[in-house]
C-alpha cells in the first residue's frame, strides 16, 4: 500500500506540472485553433529565469515574479510579431511558426543563461513529510497546491469574468464574437499571455524538483501536449485530468514494470489516443460546424 | 601622358608586391610549420559539463605555451570543433580535421559515444588520438592510434566496490543510465562484482533526462541492498541523490567520477552531504602531502583555470589538459610530428604526471592509469574531502 502511495505521490507531483502545461496548450488552442509548441519553453523560462536570479541575491518571490513577467512579455512578443502577421494562415503554418519560435527562445536562453543545469532552492526546504508509509517532499505539495490554485483561478476567469466569457465566445465562433464587439486580436494576445503565465509559474514550481536547463521545454511541452490531447484538445478540464493521468501512468509504469519503459508512456499513449479515441476522454465528437 | 601615368602605377604596384612578398618570406623563414592540434569537444548539449571546461583548458594552455615560445620553437595551432554532444557530428568533424586541416594529433571527443564514432576514421588515417571519453571500450581491444585520458569505468567500479568490501558490504543496488557511460559502467560493475564476490540485488536503468526517480529508489528501499551505486552522467544522479534523501535511506550512496564536480554538489544541495565517489587528486590537492607528485601540477591547474575563467575547476577539463600535454610531450620525445613516431612515443610514456593521475602507457595498455590515480572522496559541508 505504501509503495502504491509512493508511486502515486510521484505521479501526482509531475502530473501537476504536466497538467499546467496541458492547460496552457488548451487556452491557446481554444483561442485560435493552433497548438503552440513554444508552450514548453514558457515553462523553461519560468524555471530558468528564477534559477538565474536567485543566486544573484534575489528573494524567491521576487525572482519568480520577474520570471513570470519575462515569460509573459515573451509570449506577447511571439503573438504580436510571429502569429498576428501571419493573418489568416492555416493552422499548420502557424504551428510551424511556433516551433520556430520555440527554437529561437531556446537559443536566447542558452546564450543569456548558459548551457548548464540550474537549480532553484526548494520553497520550504527538503525535510520529507511521511504519510502512511510514503514520503513526500514539501516542494511536491507546492507543485500540487500551486497547480490546483492556478486551475481554480483559470476556471473562475473563464466562467466568472466577462473577459473570460469573451474568450470562450471567440472559441465557439470567432466571427460571431467579433460581431458582438469582442476583438479577436486582443483576445488572442490575452490567450498567449495567460498560457505563458500558467507555464512560467509551473516552470518555477517544477524547477526545484527537476533542475532546469535551456532545453527542458521540449519534454515538458511534449508531455503537456499529450496530456491535453488525452483529455480532449480544447477541453480545459480534460487537459488537467489528462496531465495528471499521464504523470500517474508514468510513475506506475516506472514503479511496477520498469523505469526503462517510463519514457515510452507518452509516445505510446498518443498513438493509442489517435487510434482509439481521437477526441480525447472529454472532447466532444462534433468537430465541424455546419 | 595617360600612358606614362599608367605605367608608373603599374611599376609602383609591382614594387609594392615585390616588397610584400619579400617581407612575407622574410617572416616565414623564422616561423617553422606550426604544430597542428585538432580537438573535438562537446562544448554544447547535454555533455557540455564535460566539453566546456575542456574547450577553455585547451585554449588557455595553447595560448600560454605559444606565448612562452611554443614547442621546440614551433607554435601550436589549435583547430577545435564542437560536436554538440552528437556522435554523428563528431564523425564529420573528424573527417574535416584529417582531410582538410591535416592535424598532427587529435584531442577528443568528450563522450564515449562521440569517441567511438571517431575511432574508425583516425585508425584508417593513422592519426594519434587522445580520447577524453571514459568508456572501457575505447581502448579495449587496443586500437593502435587511440589512447584514453580519463579513468575507465572499470577503474571506478573497482574503486567503489573495493570501498564497499572494506565496509563489509556484500549486496548492493546499481542504478545506471542508458547512455554510453552508464551502459558501459553497468557492464563493468557486473563483471567486477562477480570477481570480487559481491551481489547486485537491484539492477535498474533510467533515462539521462528523467526528472523523478522515486519509483526506482522505492525498489532499492524494498530490497536488502546495503549500498547504492549510481553510474551515470548529467543531472540525473543529483536528482537520484535528492530522492534518496527524501525516502530516508541510510545506506551509503556511491557515485562515480562522472559526478566529481562542484556542479554536482551545487545541484544535489544539502542532499549531497555524505555521498562517496572516486575522484582524481585535483579536488583534494590542497590536502595532499607536500611530497605527492601530483600536488604541484594540480594546484597550478586549479590556480590557472579559476584565475582566468572565474569558475570552479573541473576534473573533466583536466582530461583535456592531460590529452594536450601528453600529445605535445610525445612530439618532443619523438623529435618530430611524424604520426607513427608520435604514436610510438605515446606508447612509451612513463610516469607522466597529469591532472587525472600518473600515466604509464604500453603497447597493450592505452589507458595508462591504475587504481592509484583515484582517491576516494566524500562530500562534507559542500566540499570534497579525501577518505582513506
Amino acid at each position: 500500500m505504501s509503495t502504491f502511495l509512493q508511486y502515486l505521490f510521484s505521479g501526482l507531483t509531475v502530473g501537476s506540472i504536466y497538467a499546467l502545461s496541458a492547460l496552457g496548450f488548451t487556452i491557446v488552442y481554444n483561442a485560435r485553433g493552433i497548438v503552440n509548441f513554444a508552450q514548453g519553453d514558457f515553462l523553461m523560462l519560468g524555471g530558468m529565469v528564477t534559477a538565474t536570479l536567485v543566486p544573484l541575491g534575489w528573494s524567491l518571490p521576487a525572482a519568480i515574479s520577474v520570471a513570470v513577467v519575462v515569460t509573459v512579455v515573451c509570449a506577447a512578443l511571439l503573438q504580436r510579431f510571429a502569429i498576428a502577421p501571419a493573418g489568416k494562415a492555416d493552422p499548420v503554418s502557424l504551428i510551424i511558426i511556433t516551433i520556430g519560435a520555440s527554437i529561437f527562445i531556446q537559443g536566447i536562453a542558452q546564450n543569456a543563461m548558459g548551457r548548464n543545469q540550474h537549480i532553484v532552492p526548494s520553497f520550504s526546504g527538503d525535510a520529507p513529510i511521511h504519510f502512511l508509509g510514503a514520503s513526500l517532499l514539501p516542494q511536491s505539495l507546492w507543485a500540487m497546491g500551486g497547480a490546483a490554485a492556478l486551475v481554480a483561478g483559470v476556471t473562475w476567469f473563464f466562467r466568472g469574468s466577462l473577459v473570460g466569457k469573451g474568450m470562450q465566445a471567440m472559441a465557439i465562433n470567432a466571427d460571431a464574437a467579433r460581431l458582438m464587439g469582442i476583438r479577436n486580436g486582443s483576445m488572442l494576445l490575452l490567450a498567449f499571455c495567460l498560457s505563458a503565465f500558467i507555464g512560467a509559474v509551473a516552470g518555477a514550481l517544477a524547477a526545484p524538483i527537476t533542475t532546469t536547463v535551456y532545453d527542458i521545454g521540449l519534454p515538458l511541452g511534449l508531455k503537456g501536449f499529450v496530456g491535453a490531447t488525452l483529455g480532449g484538445l480544447g477541453n480545459g478540464f480534460g487537459a488537467v485530468v489528462g496531465g495528471l493521468l499521464l504523470g500517474i501512468m508514468e510513475a506506475m509504469i516506472a514503479g511496477y514494470v520498469s523505469p526503462a519503459y517510463k519514457d515510452a508512456v507518452p509516445f505510446v499513449l498518443i498513438i493509442v489516443i489517435m487510434l482509439v479515441v481521437p477526441q480525447g476522454l472529454f472532447g466532444s465528437r462534433v468537430k465541424d460546424r455546419v | 601622358m595617360l600612358h606614362q601615368v599608367f605605367s608608373e602605377r603599374k611599376l609602383s604596384r609591382a614594387l609594392l608586391c615585390a616588397l610584400g612578398l619579400s617581407v612575407l618570406s622574410f617572416g616565414s623563414a623564422f616561423a617553422a610549420d606550426p604544430i597542428k592540434v585538432g580537438a573535438i569537444v562537446s562544448a554544447t548539449g547535454p555533455a557540455s559539463f564535460l566539453g566546456d571546461p575542456q574547450e577553455k583548458t585547451l585554449h588557455f594552455y595553447v595560448d600560454a605555451i605559444n606565448a612562452a615560445g611554443g614547442v621546440a620553437g614551433r607554435k601550436i595551432e589549435l583547430l577545435i570543433y564542437d560536436d554538440g554532444s552528437d556522435a554523428a557530428k563528431a564523425n564529420s568533424f573528424t573527417k574535416r580535421l584529417i582531410q582538410q586541416d591535416h592535424v598532427d594529433f587529435i584531442v577528443g571527443a568528450s563522450t564515449t559515444g562521440s569517441t567511438m564514432a571517431m575511432v574508425p576514421l583516425v585508425g584508417a588515417s593513422k592519426v594519434p588520438t587522445l580520447a577524453l571519453g571514459a568508456g572501457s571500450v575505447i581502448v579495449e581491444p587496443v586500437k593502435p592510434y587511440v589512447f584514453r585520458m580519463p579513468h575507465s569505468d572499470r577503474l571506478a567500479a573497482q574503486k567503489v566496490l573495493g570501498d564497499m568490501k572494506k565496509k563489509g558490504i556484500t549486496k548492493f543496488a546499481l542504478l545506471s543510465d542508458t547512455g554510453g557511460y552508464g551502459k558501459s559502467g553497468r557492464n563493468e560493475t557486473q563483471k567486477m562484482a562477480a570477481s570480487m564476490g559481491l551481489t547486485i540485488v537491484v539492477d535498474e536503468t533510467y533515462g539521462e533526462r528523467d526528472a523523478d526517480m522515486t519509483p526506482l529508489i522505492t525498489h532499492v528501499k524494498q530490497s536488502d541492498a546495503q549500498a547504492l551505486l549510481m553510474f551515470g552522467t548529467g543531472q540525473a544522479p543529483a536528482i537520484i541523490t535528492k530522492n534518496f534523501r527524501q525516502l530516508g535511506l541510510k545506506i551509503p550512496l556511491y557515485a562515480t567520477h562522472g559526478q566529481a564536480s562542484y556542479e554536482f554538489i551545487r545541484l544535489a544541495g544539502p542532499a549531497g552531504e555524505g555521498v562517496l565517489m572516486p575522484s582524481p587528486a585535483l579536488f583534494v590537492a590542497d590536502q595532499l602531502p607536500g611530497g605527492d607528485p601530483q600536488k604541484a601540477v594540480s594546484m597550478k591547474y586549479k590556480a590557472d583555470f579559476e584565475g582566468k575563467f572565474k569558475m570552479d575547476v573541473s576534473t573533466f577539463g583536466g582530461y583535456g589538459y592531460d590529452g594536450l600535454m601528453m600529445g605535445l610531450d610525445a612530439i618532443k620525445r619523438a623529435g618530430s610530428t611524424d604520426k607513427d613516431k608520435v604514436r610510438d612515443a605515446l606508447e612509451q610514456t612513463k610516469n607522466f604526471v597529469g591532472i587525472s593521475g600518473i600515466y604509464t602507457m604500453s603497447p597493450t595498455d592505452h589507458g595508462g592509469l591504475d587504481i592509484s590515480a583515484f582517491r576516494m572522496v566524500q562530500i562534507k559541508s559542500g566540499k570534497f574531502v579525501e577518505v582513506k
